[in-house]
């Protein structure tokens, strides 16, 4: 008995007939298509787009070299030299990105003891020239200048959880 | 075609009276080809935008035209393949890969001669027009065995395969199917077909040849290498089958090609089945109303049914697995086509249906 069920269900395109139906009705669905440049999704104040090198507000950097950010990136991305600098400290006197081994999985940002490189929300950031993949210590340093308020504000919203 | 007259006095005072009717007609083909393109333009847009919808998406909604968002996409694909190299590839048979586009467009086109678009409008009102279409159908296969083989390419030529066997398999259904209208309608000429069908939504032969109906689109579907039958293309196996190797223009020659073999399997469907040009209000209002009366409109409006049936197809259903496609047609289809011929044989004999006057 059930395999003339299953010859008629199959002969009559019962099932196709209601897969036209399950797709019939997503016709005059509600779509959920955002306008890309216009509209954007929510982010998180966690979002890890691109990175930055922060200063305390005295204007001091906070990278002290001590390169636990190099030691745990998974891709090898992150490049230090160090040196001391004219005031005894010990800082770096190189400090590169390459964005392309990147995979921005925040494991520096986690790494740092002194909140000095964070990966920011800044994800529309584009290259056209070969060698613009390589985020340098200036590069770096002025993004955390020019972005630090809002960086500030993300490192805030995020504290009860850390 | 149309007697129209403007178009001819206009040709017959400016031009020698002598060429007015081969350019009358030279006039006429360019039109119906051209606004052909024009729909079938917009139906590529139709397809992107209604699986867009069955997927909860927007779909192209960028280049505008007068304010409708995505109108104007159709123009903006043209000229980029217009801007695009036609790559020949080094082993290539030259010719032939030049010659296979053509093959494929120029039957499509072709067809259109046949089709009555409305009760006078059709071009060679030929008594043969229902083997003229099946001839024509069939000649478009070697557009595409032709760009298979002469691109020297393995996808390339495993897409003609499949295509090829694929064709000669459900033509025996479609021609089955068409056997079924010929009997109920008692000739072979398109116009005559759809007389035969006269008086209202009811006497149409999609009612008493349903099954026919059912089986003939199946087969048009597969026919035109359309999901869910597409394995000629299967991007997921063989990249995009018989033109992989075509680009700019030549690939969009293969485009329109199948195009405007839906939109014709369309309006076949239509005639065959569903009256053509004839109003599905005819019987239930006076003959004077113009719904009643059978114009171009109602081909238009019906045609729009199956044309976005091959939509509905394509967003709806995962493709078939070759050997599927095989026994779907032999052994499914062309068993019921004979079974209804049967039966309808039967209905003729015992004068059931709306097809008692030519038993």
């Amino acid at each position: 008995m059930n395999g003339v069920r299953g010859f008629f269900k199959t002969f009559l395109l019962w099932e196709l007939l209601q897969g036209l139906w399950v797709t019939l009705k997503n016709l005059f669905r509600r779509k959920v298509t955002i306008n890309y440049p216009e509209e954007k999704t929510p982010q998180s104040a966690r979002f890890r787009g691109l990175h930055a090198l922060r200063r305390y507000p005295n204007g001091e950097e906070r990278c002290i070299a001590c390169k636990l950010c190099e030691a745990v990136c998974p891709a090898l991305a992150i490049t230090i030299e160090s040196g001391v600098s004219s005031d005894g400290t010990r800082r770096t006197t190189r400090y590169d990105i390459d964005l392309f081994k990147c995979i921005y999985c925040g494991f520096c940002e986690e790494a740092c003891p002194v909140d000095a490189i964070v990966e920011t929300r800044l994800l529309e950031y584009h290259m056209e020239n070969r060698g613009e993949n390589i985020m340098s210590k200036d590069k770096l340093l002025g993004i955390g200048e020019r972005y630090e308020a809002m960086i500030a504000a993300d490192r805030a919203a995020d504290a009860r959880y850390r | 075609m149309w007697e129209w007259s403007p178009i001819r006095d206009w040709l017959a005072e400016r031009i020698t009276a002598y060429w007015t009717t081969p350019l009358l007609i030279l006039v006429q083909a360019v039109m119906v080809v051209v606004s052909l393109i024009i729909v079938m333009a917009y139906y590529t847009l139709a397809e992107r935008k209604v699986i867009g919808w069955m997927q909860a998406r927007k779909g192209p909604n960028r280049v505008n035209l007068l304010w409708i968002p995505g109108a104007a996409q159709p123009f903006a694909d043209v000229f980029k393949l217009m801007f695009k190299e036609i790559v020949i590839p080094a082993d290539a048979s030259g010719f032939l890969f030049r010659l296979a586009p053509f093959l494929a467009m120029i039957p499509a086109l072709g067809i259109w001669a046949v089709i009555p678009l409305s009760p006078v409008g059709v071009f060679a009102n030929i008594d043969a027009g229902l083997l003229y279409v099946l001839a024509l159908t069939s000649m478009g296969v070697y557009g595409i065995i032709l760009a298979g083989w002469a691109a020297n390419s393995k996808y390339a030529f495993l897409g003609a395969m499949r295509s090829a066997a694929q064709i000669v398999a459900y033509e025996i259904a479609m021609g089955f199917a068409m056997v079924g209208v010929l009997m109920a309608s008692g000739s072979l000429n398109l116009g005559d077909i759809i007389g035969a069908q006269r008086g209202g939504a009811l006497s149409w032969n999609w009612f008493w040849l349903f099954p026919l109906l059912i089986v003939y689109f199946i087969s048009g579907v597969a026919e035109t290498n359309r999901a869910p039958f597409d394995v000629a293309e299967g991007e997921s196996e063989i990249v995009a089958g018989f033109h992989v190797d075509y680009s700019g223009m030549a690939f969009a020659l293969f485009f329109i090609a199948e195009y405007v073999n839906m939109i014709l399997i369309s309006v076949l469907t239509v005639v065959f089945f569903f009256g053509g040009w004839l109003s599905p209000l005819d019987g239930y209002l006076p003959d004077t109303e113009w719904l009643a009366a059978p114009s171009f409109f109602w081909l238009g409006l019906k045609t729009l049914f199956p044309m976005f049936s091959f939509l509905w197809l394509r967003a709806t259903f995962p493709r078939y697995r070759y050997d599927q496609i095989m026994r779907l047609g032999w052994k499914a289809l062309i068993p019921v086509t004979l079974v209804w011929l049967l039966v309808e044989g039967v209905m003729m004999y015992w004068h059931v249906g709306p097809w008692k006057g030519h038993s």
